[in-house]
């Protein structure tokens, strides 16, 4: 059992390369089209929201509300990118397409699959963050250079979301299941994180729901370094994104061993 | 181009000897006993490329694979016949190590699998039953992705894709997408696929399910030519032309368990022994009284009687006079033979 769970790991320090090139370069075919689609979201809900709500609330935490919001939607346009990725499109490339399947012929373990669809996974996490960052950047929500920082949280954000969401991939019989996932912990968690308000507003147990939550952790990383202000327990906030990356990832590939080398 | 002309460029591209083995069915290669490394079983670890001892797997309280054992000589068309849920593929899966087995030991190109598969799978090409090509790749990335796998370079997978593309008659394709192939397009782009990594040994797992005469003729003479260069081929199917065609050797499978293993026309000579007749169009139990003292056994399935007849003219002449029916004499193949090993509805 312990062997078969050793062979499934990834085989060396590079393998997963072979496989993020592959969706990199299916991705280039229609990278202009799914990069508009991943931005559209959050900048909608970024201006939406950010003016909207902005006049009716006026300043948060010192900060206007807009410049207030835009680091939480950095951290949640990076779940989302590589939650989406990880869920539908990784998830067709097990089942549907049987793309794993013609890799497991080769020198490709299943490790390597994982670690390379994880990788592309907060690539485009990486992408969607970036952006909407240079964007609050240029309009003057985010401090330069300070917001330069963000860019590691949002790829670590990134392989965090990836590697939950391989547990969920995993699992899943079919793709209606990921709804639940989508609904049930994700939108939850995006309330409780303080990425539309501070959490501090919240009752107490909520707050402790919170402080468990991966988003959060990745927030309170984002929205200081964002507003150029000070930031408290980066060593906390890195320790917690990276067991939320790393933990994950091993159940997923012990889950997707089960699953597809029975 | 003339039957002559195709045989000049044939020549051309193959050597003398690669020529004759194209030109020679497996069985005569087989009987004239200049494959007589092939056509026993080998005793030498050099020889051997897949061996299974003794193996067994089961899903709950199904038991897919039932202590089966068979060996497998470099450079021979081994076949896995069987219906559908005989345990073909997971046979085939076993020995790629993508299942680990229950019981017993499985030996692929020198290399313990499971326990070292990745190793082993270096040595191999799959063909696999489902299309997994990737749809939004052209055939050339299809081909330099699955290069990369291997650990190739760009300029490695470069290098080999011009014979690859060839070889499976798509120069001209080599910038389509895949989705605008036509299935025995794709099955022929799978099988170069399997040959990037320049295996020794080839697993092709209904490489002709699904595809049309033209396609699946293609598909037939590009197995051989791969046979000509002297790889090994393990192929499972269910269809019994295509693997008396190709195969030098194959095993009967039943519910996982190996019923016969020998060469087609062995098992043919074995089981059946004699020209088939198929009678049809009358009441077959009353034909069957008629014919049963010449024949060696008769069967019956729906309307039609088969009656294996050492003699068929006595057949014949006992039917003599009967309007409506109809008689088709034809030898025995490997259908007759799996019929019998797994049984249709009989009468001896």
């Amino acid at each position: 059992m312990i062997e078969g769970f050793a062979a499934a790991l990834p085989a060396n320090a590079w393998n997963w390369v072979a496989v993020w090139r592959r969706n990199y370069l299916a991705w280039k075919k229609v990278s202009l089209v799914t990069i508009l689609g991943n931005l559209a979201d959050p900048m909608i809900y970024l201006f939406g929201l950010g003016t909207g709500l902005g006049i009716m609330v006026g300043r948060v935490d010192g900060a206007s509300y807009i410049a207030f919001l835009a680091a939480g939607m950095v951290a949640v346009s990076a779940m989302t990118a590589s939650t989406m990725e990880t869920l539908y499109a990784a998830f067709a490339r097990m089942h549907s397409q049987r793309t794993w399947e013609a890799m497991l012929y080769t020198h490709v373990t299943l490790g390597d699959i994982v670690l390379g669809e994880l990788a592309w996974a907060a690539t485009k996490a990486f992408l969607a963050g970036t952006a909407i960052t240079i964007v609050s950047a240029t309009l003057g929500y985010a401090a330069w250079p300070s917001v330069l920082y963000a860019l590691p949280i949002i790829a670590l954000t990134g392989c965090v979301f990836a590697s939950l969401a391989m547990v969920v991939t995993a699992l899943s019989p079919s793709y209606d299941y990921f709804v639940f996932y989508q609904t049930l912990v994700l939108t939850p968690m995006m309330f409780l994180s303080g990425a539309v308000f501070p959490s501090d507003q919240l009752p107490h147990a909520f707050q402790q729901i919170a402080r468990c939550m991966p988003l959060s952790h990745a927030i309170d990383l984002i929205r200081p370094v964002m507003l150029d202000r000070p930031i408290g327990g980066i060593a906390l906030h890195v320790g917690v994104l990276g067991l939320y990356a790393l933990l994950p990832f091993f159940l997923s590939m012990a889950l997707l061993r089960r699953r597809l080398m029975r | 181009m003339s039957q002559d002309q195709k045989h000049q460029v044939l020549k051309r591209k193959l050597g003398p000897e690669e020529l004759r083995r194209l030109e020679t069915p497996a069985i005569e290669r087989e009987s004239h006993g200049q494959t007589s490394a092939k056509s026993s079983v080998p005793d030498s670890a050099s020889t051997v490329a897949v061996d299974f001892a003794g193996v067994t797997k089961s899903y709950g309280n199904k038991i897919v694979v039932d202590e089966l054992s068979f060996s497998v000589a470099s450079g021979e068309c081994f076949g896995l016949l069987g219906p559908n849920g005989a345990g073909k593929s997971t046979i085939a899966r076993m020995l790629l190590g993508m299942t680990c087995p229950d019981a017993g030991a499985i030996t692929v190109l020198g290399v313990p699998v499971p326990a070292r598969a990745r190793l082993a799978r270096r040595g191999i090409g799959v063909v696999p039953q489902f299309d997994n090509l990737d749809q939004e790749l052209t055939v050339r990335e299809n081909l330099l992705v699955f290069g990369r796998y291997f650990g190739m370079s760009t300029r490695q997978s470069e290098a080999v894709i011009p014979s690859l593309l060839e070889f499976a008659r798509l120069e001209r394709k080599a910038n389509a997408r895949v989705s605008e192939l036509s299935g025995g397009m794709k099955r022929c782009l799978t099988m170069a696929r399997a040959l990037i990594n320049d295996p020794q040994l080839i697993v092709m797992d209904e490489p002709t399910t699904g595809l049309d005469p033209h396609a699946r003729h293609l598909i037939w003479e590009r197995l051989r030519a791969l046979l000509a260069r002297g790889k090994t081929i393990i192929l499972t199917t269910h269809f019994m032309e295509e693997a008396e065609r190709l195969c030098d050797r194959l095993c009967v499978l039943e519910k996982g368990r190996n019923i016969a293993e020998g060469g087609p026309q062995a098992l043919i000579d074995e089981h059946i022994g004699c020209q088939v007749m198929e009678i049809y169009g009358g009441d077959p139990h009353e034909l069957l009284s008629l014919v049963k003292p010449h024949s060696q056994r008769i069967e019956v399935s729906g309307e039609t009687l088969y009656c294996y007849a050492p003699d068929p003219d006595q057949v014949r002449t006992q039917l003599q006079g009967r309007a409506g029916l109809r008689l088709l004499l034809r030898p025995a193949n490997l259908e007759d033979v799996f019929l019998r090993l797994t049984g249709r509805e009989m009468e001896e």
